[in-house]
């Protein structure tokens, strides 16, 4: 008996949480704001998603309402996800050591 | 066109990157190379995507121009925000992703060939339950962050709106949704996935206006959960395993944030959820309130306290970011250490609005990262200290989370500020802090007040070192 793909996509859910849960218990908490907008610009990887509804369908120029929402969904992920590292990469850049020029 | 198993390895592999990304926060020494796996994992992400399509439509330019406009306004956004604006940041780009979840479950609803899903009327039975997980889930983060968004930025009263049958209706419309995703899948009618929309955009707009201000920390950290698992309802209905692990992430890593918080108040996370905490306890405490005498200070008195100090523990609060006073703070510090002075700065997990909220705005001004302390690090510290420096924070400060049973925050852990030889609290009145108790430290013998602007207080008093 043939075991169905959904079993293995849960699977690798499953497992997914709890690489989630013990890589994040390890992250220093004077680095959970970059934690949140890091987060924030990976979860944006729903862009693929976005992108395959507005590829989806005819190749002339009427578009349906599904492209549509493709297009927006795929201008507000873009949003986050540049937004998103960048912010990140602006905060992490401030995080220096004491400098030890005495 | 690149093979389906092909593509498959790639999204797995940025999968991975993802992980690494994350596992950099660890230690500020990796984390900027784990921003720059994230950065990777997501270009290969999106390369992949473009490279599986088979033929491109013409389509492909409005993809790219929608690309760009996004990229644009969000690198602009990036660069032009104030670190003291983060919550709001990390509350608006939440909102971001569950509106492009939802855009994508119904552009999959409404096209489900293009997605593999079966036709229009005959989709998929799993499919369509992983679509209604999707498209509810990602409704909820969108309309919940809209409020927290609101309330952060003072545009919405940050204190909790509640009134009677709030949970009881709460509870209805929750059960609802799984009614009409029942619905859904039984007659697959597209009248019952529009409603289920609604209902669910009402819900998460219902979630979060009964919860307060200073509960933004749990509220952030939740709609961050949500948002993941969002993007992995969806990334189920799109079989793709980089959404699907991404989003298992982020939930598990937001509900990971929403514990800490809940544990840094002492609260269970329902009875944050459940809100309206501020309102009733304002109203109970005014009451009884008397008026006791307070030492008034001013810069010069403090600046000669800390003068004799051999060391100083730093306090900061929500009020140091509303006063933008962490620049100001640095440069008194300064002038501190150049007098041979240790100075440490200690955070409550709940100080600010967000998690590591301080830590963010300490960093901004330059305060090198190896001398602030988490609570557990400096608790003990404060007994051999001279002077705490309590800017802008209340709450996490009062003992009577120790001493008083009866007592809202009563468990919570606090800053053990009142074990110092004296006590410097800049605020600018004697108002209660969020929990709406009144804080025994401000009368104690030690205690020092200092009714000011936070920033124009601390710059007075290095004037005055």
């Amino acid at each position: 008996m043939e075991i169905d793909p959904f079993i293995f996509r849960l699977s690798i859910f499953i497992l997914s949480i709890f690489i989630g849960y013990y890589v994040v218990w390890s992250v220093t908490p004077s680095l959970h704001t970059p934690l949140m907008s890091v987060t924030n610009a990976i979860s944006s990887v729903i862009i693929v998603g976005a992108i395959i509804a507005g590829l989806a369908g005819n190749s002339d120029n009427d578009f349906t309402i599904s492209n549509l929402l493709g297009f927006l969904a795929i201008s507000l992920a873009a949003v986050n996800i540049f937004g998103g590292f960048l912010v990140t990469q602006r905060m992490l850049q401030m995080y220096k050591k004491k400098k030890k020029d005495k | 066109m690149m093979s389906a198993n092909l593509s498959a390895i790639f999204y797995l592999i940025s999968g991975v990157l993802f992980i690494l990304a994350l596992r950099g926060l660890s230690s500020p020494e990796t984390s900027r190379q784990g921003n720059f796996f994230g950065i990777l994992g997501m270009t290969i992400a999106i390369t992949v995507t473009f490279l599986s399509i088979d033929n491109f439509s013409s389509g492909l330019t409005y993809v790219l121009i929608f690309l760009l406009i996004g990229g644009l306004i969000g690198a602009f956004i990036a660069y032009k925000i104030p670190m003291t604006a983060m919550p709001e940041l990390v509350a608006g780009f939440h909102s971001l992703v569950g509106l492009s979840a939802v855009f994508v479950a119904i552009s999959a609803f409404l096209n489900p060939e293009a997605f593999n899903l079966g036709s229009p009327g005959s989709i998929k039975l799993a499919s369509l339950i992983e679509m209604s997980i999707g498209v509810a889930v990602g409704a909820i983060t969108f309309s919940g962050s809209i409020i927290a968004f609101l309330k952060l930025q003072g545009i919405m009263s940050g204190s909790p709106i509640s009134f009677k049958g709030q949970h009881i209706l709460n509870a209805l419309l929750l059960i609802s949704i799984i009614v009409f995703t029942y619905l859904l899948c039984s007659t697959q009618s597209s009248n019952y996935f529009w409603v289920l929309l609604a209902v669910s955009f009402l819900i998460g707009f219902l979630l979060i206006i009964p919860i307060g201000g200073a509960d933004m920390p749990v509220v952030i950290s939740m709609l961050n959960s949500y948002s993941g698992w969002a993007a992995a309802g969806i990334g189920f209905t799109l079989e793709n395993s980089a959404l699907i692990i991404t989003g298992a992430l982020v939930g598990s890593s937001g509900a990971i944030l929403s514990y800490i918080m809940c544990k840094g108040m002492n609260r269970s996370f329902f009875n944050v959820i459940l809100g309206g905490f501020g309102a009733v306890e304002q109203s109970a405490s005014s009451g009884d309130k008397e008026h006791r005498p307070v030492k008034n200070g001013n810069a010069e008195d403090a600046a000669f306290l800390m003068k004799n100090a051999s060391s100083v523990i730093i306090v900061p609060g929500y009020g140091m970011a509303v006063a933008q006073a962490q620049h100001a703070l640095r440069e008194m510090v300064d002038t501190l250490k150049k007098n041979n002075i240790k100075v440490t700065y200690a955070i409550h997990p709940v100080a600010g609005r967000m998690p590591g909220h301080m830590n963010v705005l300490l960093a901004e001004a330059n305060v090198p990262y190896d001398e602030v302390f988490e609570l557990e690090e400096i608790n003990n510290d404060f007994a051999n200290a001279d002077v705490a420096f309590v800017i802008g924070a209340n709450d996490v400060t009062n003992p009577a989370a120790k001493s008083d049973p009866q007592s809202p925050i009563y468990g919570m852990p606090i800053l053990d500020v009142e074990k110092c030889k004296s006590v410097l609290f800049v605020k600018r009145s004697l108002s209660p802090g969020y929990a709406g108790i009144d804080n025994d430290l401000f009368y104690k013998e030690n205690t020092l007040m200092l009714f000011a602007d936070a920033k124009k207080m601390t710059e007075e008093i290095t004037k005055n070192l």
